[in-house]
């Protein structure tokens, strides 16, 4: 029974974790319909924008998250303006080739990143990392809990300013209709570009989160890019709740695969729900909410 | 008509220099250029089969290293389970591709360009995976090593490169100025129309498929068989293999004959060129090329070959 609970709870809190960096990838395929493979690297990039704040001035992870989520927003603005929005709508023989071009982005930074910092393994060790408490035979790590909990304050933020502000909404109009949106006054270019900035900083604050718990190197990114496509599509593009929900229904799949079948198999368990989704329930929890 | 009889004449003219060019050259090279070479029609082939179901065929894959590494493995496991050659793998892996290719293509046809292309990217990792960890019947992470037929000598491979390379554009070339490679383009351009025009779209999808699995299998059996060790990483590496193939084609271009034979042969180059020259940082040359490419040449070289040839044009009269 602990061992049941305590697979359960593992995986609610790792999954608030994968929301928040899904959640900016939802966006961006809400606003532009085109998959962003440069969003993993781009949430590497953050997190070590965070081990530099760490190693130098020595800043906690959870407070140098704000400024690399600055910079990561203006990385995100630069890379969509100077180069994918020159592809976007361009007509090719391929319709995929916005995609290519993220994914030559997101291998080039990842390259930079990599000259820089070499290979080797980063932590930022504090001792709060190795913090946890116990309730009722099950160990909860406290940086799990403060991350999950990071996690949903920014989703709920997220949620209010798409429903309550105007810029939020003229977001949710341009994913919904490009040109109804452009004919109500809205400059979907730069709303277009702004999305793409903010759906960064988040990836930069899930990966920020991610630090006091995992190791990172340049390449740590290629599972969390998978993770956050599942959950991109078992949430439905564009919407934060789907999101969410995606997020904690992947992470409690994935451990309990990892516990009840083997921590090989881990990524499988994902993968398979992924193709299963794309297969019977294309539009994803949504879909099926509104049915 | 006499025009295009002479014009088909230089072409078949052009066509046998080249043949006899690249079947002799290689006899007077030395052992690095003979392994670039291998590579460049290894990669020739990958690229022609990828072509003939992405490009021409518009489902773009992310996961045709799944093929790839089946067709390596074909052979490997032969080995391993059984002691038999591994050069049985030339048969068994390009079947053993299309074994699992067909229902691949089964499922993941219902589904359209992007999460068509994201399906196959699941699929690819799950195989890698999968690979990884069933030790005792994959043989797991630590792959499987087999010992060379030849030894160091490096022509034969490279001639049984060669013809595996030139049937795949013989084969391509052939099925393109056919009825299916009309099919293959409407179901491009316009899927819904041509569903609507009485084409079976799974079917001919199907059709293009098979071939491209087929072929890439058989690329992956002569890697196993050239390269003498395979594992999971290296045979299904997404961003190695089945990343790369897009590259190459794009480069080249897509939904053309020649352009991912041009495009192999610049891939090869430029990798190993810049490896050369520049060191750790050739990757992300390589990146930074490929960026601007799909920026400023979205259809690749002999796609875009007319935009090139105006943007030269341009220039003459400013200098003059």
């Amino acid at each position: 029974m602990a061992l049941l609970g305590q697979t359960f709870i593992t995986g609610i809190l790792i999954g608030g974790i994968y929301a928040i960096i899904a959640i900016g990838m939802t966006l961006i395929m809400g606003v532009m319909k085109i998959i962003n493979l440069a969003h993993g690297a781009l949430m590497m990039v953050g997190m070590y924008v965070c081990i530099v704040l760490f190693n130098s001035l020595g800043w906690h992870p959870y407070i140098s998250m704000i400024p690399a989520m600055i910079i990561l927003f203006g990385i995100g603005w630069l890379l969509q303006k100077y180069s994918i929005e020159r592809v976007f709508g361009v007509e090719t023989i391929l319709p995929e080739s916005q995609v290519l071009l993220t994914l030559a982005l997101g291998l080039g930074i990842t390259e930079i990143i990599r000259l820089i910092f070499t290979s080797n393994y980063q932590v930022t060790y504090t001792p709060f990392s190795a913090k946890c408490f116990y309730i009722g035979g099950m160990s909860i790590s406290a940086p799990y809990l403060v991350g999950f909990i990071i996690a949903l304050a920014f989703v709920a933020a997220l949620h209010i300013f798409l429903t309550r502000t105007d810029l939020g909404r003229s977001v949710i109009a341009t994913a919904q209709d490009r040109d109804a949106a452009t004919y109500m006054g809205v400059d979907a270019r730069r709303i277009t570009n702004f999305t793409f900035a903010l759906g960064t900083a988040l990836a930069a604050a899930g990966g920020v989160i991610l630090l006091p718990i995992f190791y990172t190197y340049p390449d740590v990114w290629h599972p969390y890019l998978a993770k956050a496509f599942i959950i991109t599509i078992l949430g439905g593009m564009g919407s934060t709740v789907g999101a969410l929900s995606g997020g904690l229904l992947l992470g409690v799949a994935e451990t309990f695969g990892a516990t009840y079948w083997s921590p090989g198999y881990r990524d499988v368990v994902g993968l398979i729900i992924f193709l299963l989704v794309l297969l019977l329930l294309p539009g994803g929890l949504k879909a099926l909410i509104k049915r | 008509m006499a025009e295009i009889k002479a014009m088909t004449k230089r072409r078949w003219f052009l066509l046998t220099i080249l043949g006899i060019v690249i079947v002799v050259i290689p006899l007077f090279l030395g052992g690095y250029i003979q392994h670039l070479l291998i590579l460049v029609m290894m990669w020739i082939t990958m690229a022609i089969a990828w072509n003939l179901l992405g490009g021409y065929t518009g489902c773009v894959s992310f996961g045709h290293a799944v093929f790839f590494g089946l067709g390596a493995y074909g052979g490997g496991l032969l080995l391993l389970h059984w002691d038999i050659s591994p050069w049985w793998g030339m048969i068994v892996g390009p079947v053993l591709a299309i074994i699992i290719g067909i229902p691949i293509g089964l499922i993941c046809f219902r589904l359209r360009g992007p999460y068509f292309a994201l399906a196959l990217l699941a699929l690819n990792e799950a195989f890698r995976i999968v690979f990884t960890n069933w030790v005792s019947v994959l043989g797991g992470a630590s792959g499987i090593v087999i010992s060379r037929t030849f030894g160091s000598e490096k022509l034969p491979y490279y001639y049984i490169a060669l013809a595996i390379a030139a049937l795949s554009v013989y084969v391509v070339y052939k099925l393109i100025h056919s009825k299916y490679g009309y099919y293959f383009i409407s179901i491009r351009e316009d899927q819904d129309a041509a569903e609507a025009l009485g084409i079976p779209t799974t079917r001919y999808k199907m059709y293009a498929l098979i071939p491209s699995a087929a072929f890439t299998g058989l690329a992956g059996a002569i890697y196993m068989n050239y390269m003498a060790y395979i594992n999971p990483e290296v045979v299904f590496d997404l961003a190695g293999i089945s990343i790369m193939m897009i590259l190459t084609v794009m480069v080249g271009g897509a939904g053309t004959l020649w352009g991912p034979v041009l495009g192999g042969v610049i891939f090869v180059l430029l990798n190993e060129g810049t490896r050369v020259l520049v060191g750790p940082i050739s990757y992300l040359i390589f990146m930074v090329i490929a960026c601007l490419l799909i920026m400023f040449l979205p259809d690749g070289i002999i796609g875009d070959w007319a935009k090139i040839k105006q943007a030269f044009r341009r220039k003459k009269p400013a200098l003059n």
